[in-house]
């Protein structure tokens, strides 16, 4: 499976090939073809011309527009199609035997020449062929035929299925695997009782789950659901963490066993120190020569077994003129191990005095040094565990009706257009739009959104979120890596592997850093050489080891990744989407906040607000003669107001006689009464005296809400009064913004008064008022004078200039969709407290990727200098390469740790809601 | 001063300059990517670096780049396409495509997350 991250850039509209799916530029597009009105862009002319030969010219075909991006909107046969939906169906073939590429066009050929096949291409590269066909003349099985015909062969996927009860007789093992060889697709059947787990390989595409577990069960047994899917990224990538501090774990004891006796038998000279001297009081000289060998030879499997990365790492560096830690930690050990071997067979050729054999270097530095990486694997993982989360929260299993039936079926097998069964306090499997049935929904794991949320027939619901009290069936309209979870976990790894502007500074540095260590080295040998005490080789040749090995790349070169991941992670919790890390670092430097006002700081729909009636009638008599007059009206004003008096329980009636009069109101009669709705205009048109309700019409406006005149048999009744209410957490969050230091400005197309009205309630003093939406963009654009870094918080859609104009966009979603183009940051949740966050986890990120930075600075440029010695002449300190070993493991470790305390950052803006209630 | 002396001293500044001439100074010569059905496709094996490092591609062209991890060095995890603002995960022993068209001529810089790893991609 092709597991590619990529993100397209969000100034270049790219598009797609649909043959080959490739996603290119259409202005240097090698062939494009147009049919039915709509325009195909293609990699290359080879991709044109299948697509010709796919679908000539001249064929009648009335599904192009729909066919046409099945190949690439369908990826998998996980990804789910119906055959109810589609009258055309895609597979994805795994082909064996492609041993060249031009063996791609020969089964293209075939395939394309087994009829009802409408298109067929094969990437070479992947060994998948993409197939088109239709349902009702060919199947899988025939185009399977066609390939063996060909000579090659079709790969199939696998299923891992626990059975229960164990298996206890070598026979039922041969049952069960009969049996599952028969369903058709099913290519090979392994069950292993050692497990309890049957290995069905099958074509994909043409068996699904309880066809499996159908044929299992005729046998006694019965199917568990399968177990993980080997792609599981987020499995595969801890138990490669966990490998992998196993194996450096492994490695660090073999060195430790190793190097405490080399360590304890290196220094005759330190008598409490020398292990020889708890048995005899003095050690004859041989026998230290003869310990300095075996430690030398015992010194040589800990370079070559626990050390052995080093050196791999820093020839295959090396090759490519490049230096990193593994140079450095070679060089250092392999430099003592080689003086200490020359100075115990060839005293003679040192200066009297400075044959000292020092293996211990080699040994305990490997130890700590590969100690160090094995707990940096450890944190690390713990680091991206906010993505492990993420991916853990998807549902396993989903019941769904099929034929009428209710079965449960593991999640990756739901179809789009499929009817899931939701009862209380299941999980959502997939996303899609509810059909039947109510209930509240616990979204907060998707949109940090912490109170349920209602939901009726016609409402999204998303993927992995609880379902709560009611029963509901909803249909599926996206599945497997189209989700909402789906792509929110694909745009937080995207984010995790991008690059904050900060860590290009260090790009370069880091370039330059291990060659300039190693010049370093290289100065201080000669330095002490030249001007040292006696023994001037052996102070030249430590201090230059402990130069190597104090230096450490790695905590300089790791900072602000690590935190990136960290910060990314902690957002992702709490609904709050960060596209990546330069969106990260801009969103921490802002001092300008520009809310939208319809939509972001309110709900963006205008409802009732306030009924007045005139005297001589009452307030709810009012509401329903207005409500029931305005029903046959599609107006959202009138909607607002139908809305308003149903939900105060008001039983509306049919008007009869309704007439719209545009930029007016309406007139009809409500139970034999006469009954206006509308403007001034409306009431000036039928000249009714309006002076009894005009201070509250007045009143009204001036609150920033729209007023409405009703008039009841000629004379005026009262006013009803809409307006776009604000969001129950607008006030919280604009007021934690400005004590973040933020500027907030709303901008709106409203006219001037209600757009004060509005800011008013919510506490913003500067309103840029009456901004035509195309104008909207300018205005941000000024606010960037003076260098100031100024956000944009807007719908995504109607405010996308203004969002790419200003330093960071952040897009309001509403629940699936995702991923905004022109959004630098995505709140899942519809709440301005998102914007408070992701300001928040930002300067929390920001800042301690600094903090990492800088420790890893100091700690390099003090370090590297005491190794050297420069303390040496005034305090006569001279640093151990065991203690350099020591610090520089400990410094890598405390880079990661530091990253890793964000996942306990707490904002803000979220702990008000709670104290609040 | 003896000869011994003379001679360690100029070796060590013979070894500095040949540092900052073997990893700074040195450059080499690109890969030619060749086109395969329209495609400038290369493979480029990770392993204590990106090999080929260096690779020459035409401009307007769409290029695929097959990265393929022979490493469990975490460095290495992760190729960064910062200038087109692409990156890529790259699990041990699975190839891994990146995918783009250069549109301009100039040079798209790659490297792993720390940047101790570099590659450059040329177009021309």
């Amino acid at each position: 499976m092709n597991r590619t991250m990529e993100r397209d850039t969000k100034t270049a509209a790219t598009v797609l090939d649909p043959v080959c799916g490739m996603e290119i530029d259409p202005a240097s597009a090698a062939a494009t073809r147009v049919r039915g009105g709509v325009t195909y862009y293609f990699c290359s002319q080879q991709c044109a011309e299948q697509f010709d030969g796919a679908q000539p010219e001249g064929a009648p075909s009335k599904k192009d527009s729909q066919r046409q991006p099945a190949p690439v909107l369908v990826q998998s046969a996980t990804t789910g199609y119906n055959p109810a939906l589609r009258d055309s169906v895609y597979v994805e073939l795994s082909l064996i035997g492609l041993s060249c590429s031009s063996c791609s066009t020969t089964v293209e050929r075939v395939l394309l020449a087994v009829p009802g096949v409408s298109a067929a291409h094969v990437n070479y590269t992947l060994g998948k062929a993409h197939v088109t066909y239709d349902p009702t003349q060919t199947d899988v099985g025939a185009m399977i035929e066609a390939i063996k015909r060909a000579g090659y062969n079709v790969g199939a996927d696998e299923m891992h299925i626990r059975i229960t009860p164990s298996l206890h007789c070598a026979s039922c093992v041969g049952f069960i695997e009969d049996a599952l060889r028969q369903v058709a697709g099913v290519t090979e059947a392994t069950v292993n009782p050692g497990t309890d787990t049957v290995q069905v390989r099958y074509v994909v595409g043409q068996v699904d789950f309880p066809a499996i577990k159908q044929a299992i069960e005729s046998t006694g047994y019965q199917a568990a659901r399968p177990l993980a899917q080997k792609d599981e990224p987020a499995d595969d990538e801890s138990a490669a963490h966990e490998r992998e501090y196993k194996h450096l774990m492994r490695k660090f004891w073999f060195a430790a066993i190793i190097g405490v006796p080399v360590m304890l038998v290196a220094y005759p000279e330190l008598p409490w120190f020398y292990l020889p001297n708890l048995f005899m009081p003095t050690v004859p000289e041989s026998l230290v020569w003869w310990l300095f060998v075996l430690s030398g030879v015992a010194t040589l499997p800990v370079m070559f077994y626990s050390g052995r990365q080093f050196f791999t790492g820093a020839w295959a560096a090396f090759k490519h003129h490049a230096a990193d830690m593994n140079t450095l930690i070679a060089l250092g050990t392999s430099a003592a191990w080689i003086y200490s071997t020359v100075a115990i067979f060839f005293p003679a050729l040192f200066p009297e005095g400075t044959a000292t054999p020092f293996y211990d270097v080699t040994a305990v530095v490997t130890a700590l040094v590969v100690l160090g990486q094995a707990l940096e694997v450890r944190a690390k993982g713990q680091t991206s565990q906010a993505i492990r989360k993420l991916m853990g929260l998807q549902a396993k299993t989903a019941r769904v009706l099929r034929a009428g039936q209710e079965v449960e079926i593991p999640v990756e097998e739901v179809l789009v257009g499929d009817v899931v069964l939701v009862r209380p306090g299941d999980k959502i499997p997939v996303d899609g739009e509810i059909i039947e049935g109510r209930s509240a929904v616990d979204e907060s794991m998707v949109t940090g959104e912490s109170l349920p949320v209602d939901k009726a027939p016609g409402d999204a619901v998303i993927g992995a979120t609880v379902n709560t009290t009611g029963a509901f069936k909803f249909q599926a309209t996206k599945v497997g890596k189209d989700t909402a979870l789906a792509q929110i976990v694909k745009l937080v790894q995207d984010a995790m592997g991008s690059k904050a502007p900060i860590a290009r500074l260090v790009d370069v540095v880091s370039g330059y850093f291990v060659p300039t260590v190693m010049i370093i080295a290289i100065l201080t040998f000669l330095a002490w050489f030249n001007f040292g005490p006696s023994p001037a080789l052996a102070y030249a040749v430590v201090t230059a080891v402990t130069v190597l090995i104090i230096a450490c790349p790695c905590a300089v070169g790791m900072a602000v990744p690590l935190s990136l991941v960290a910060g990314v992670g902690k957002g992702a919790e709490h609904g709050v989407l960060i596209r990546n890390g330069e969106a990260l670092q801009t969103a921490s430097q802002l001092k300008v906040i520009v809310l939208d006002k319809t939509g972001t700081i309110t709900k963006g729909k205008p409802e009732l607000t306030d009924t007045v009636p005139a005297p001589g009638i009452d307030a709810a008599t009012l509401l329903r003669l207005a409500g029931s007059a305005d029903r046959p009206s599609e107006h959202p004003l009138a909607q607002a107001i139908v809305d308003g008096a149903r939900s105060s329980g008001l039983e509306l009636v049919e008007p009869s006689d309704f007439e719209a009069v545009p930029g007016h109101g309406v007139e009809t009669i409500v139970e034999g009464r006469q009954v206006w709705v509308g403007n001034r205009k409306l009431m000036q048109r039928h000249k009714i005296d309006v002076s009894a309700i005009e201070g509250d019409v007045e009143r009204l406006q001036g609150e920033g809400k729209t007023a409405m005149y009703v008039a009841i048999d000629g004379k005026a009744a009262g006013v009803v009064a809409v307006a776009d209410t604000i969001k129950e957490d607008s006030v919280e969050a604009i007021r934690v913004m400005q004590g973040m230091g933020l500027e907030v400005v709303m901008l709106t197309g409203d006219n001037e008064r209600t757009a004060q009205a509005i800011a008013r309630q919510v506490g913003i003093d500067r309103v840029l008022a009456e901004v035509l939406p195309e104008d909207k963009a300018q205005e941000v654009h000024m606010l960037k004078q003076g260098g100031r870094k100024v956000g944009m918080v807007g719908d995504g859609i109607n405010d996308a200039p203004a969002l790419v104009e200003a330093n960071v966009g952040f897009a309001i979603g509403t629940g699936t969709d995702v991923a905004i183009e022109a959004a630098d940051i995505t709140l899942m949740s519809g709440s301005l407290k998102g914007v408070a966050y992701a300001i928040e986890v930002s300067r929390a990120t920001m800042g301690n990727a600094r903090q990492g930075l800088f420790g890893a600075f100091i700690y390099n440029s003090i370090g590297v200098p005491i190794a050297a010695g420069v303390l040496f002449p005034f305090f006569g300190l001279l640093l151990s390469p065991l203690i350099a070993g020591a610090a520089m493991a400990a410094s890598s470790i405390t880079v990661v740790t530091n990253a890793n305390r964000l996942r306990f950052f707490k904002a803000r803006s979220f702990a008000q809601t709670t104290g609040n209630g | 001063m003896n000869t011994s002396v003379i001679l360690v001293n100029v070796l060590g500044a013979a070894l500095i300059a040949w540092i900052v001439w073997y990893f700074w100074l040195y450059r080499k010569e690109g890969v030619q990517v060749a086109e395969v059905a329209g495609v400038q496709e290369v493979p480029i094996t990770v392993k204590g670096g990106y090999d080929p490092d260096v690779i020459v591609v035409k401009q307007g062209k769409p290029v695929r780049l097959l990265f393929n991890r022979q490493e469990s060095s975490m460095c290495s995890e992760m190729v960064v396409f910062d200038k087109i603002d692409k990156s890529a995960k790259l699990p041990e022993g699975e190839t891994v495509a990146i995918e783009f068209t250069p549109a301009e001529a100039g040079e798209i810089p790659f490297q792993c997350q720390m940047g101790m790893l570099r590659g450059k991609v040329v177009v021309r």
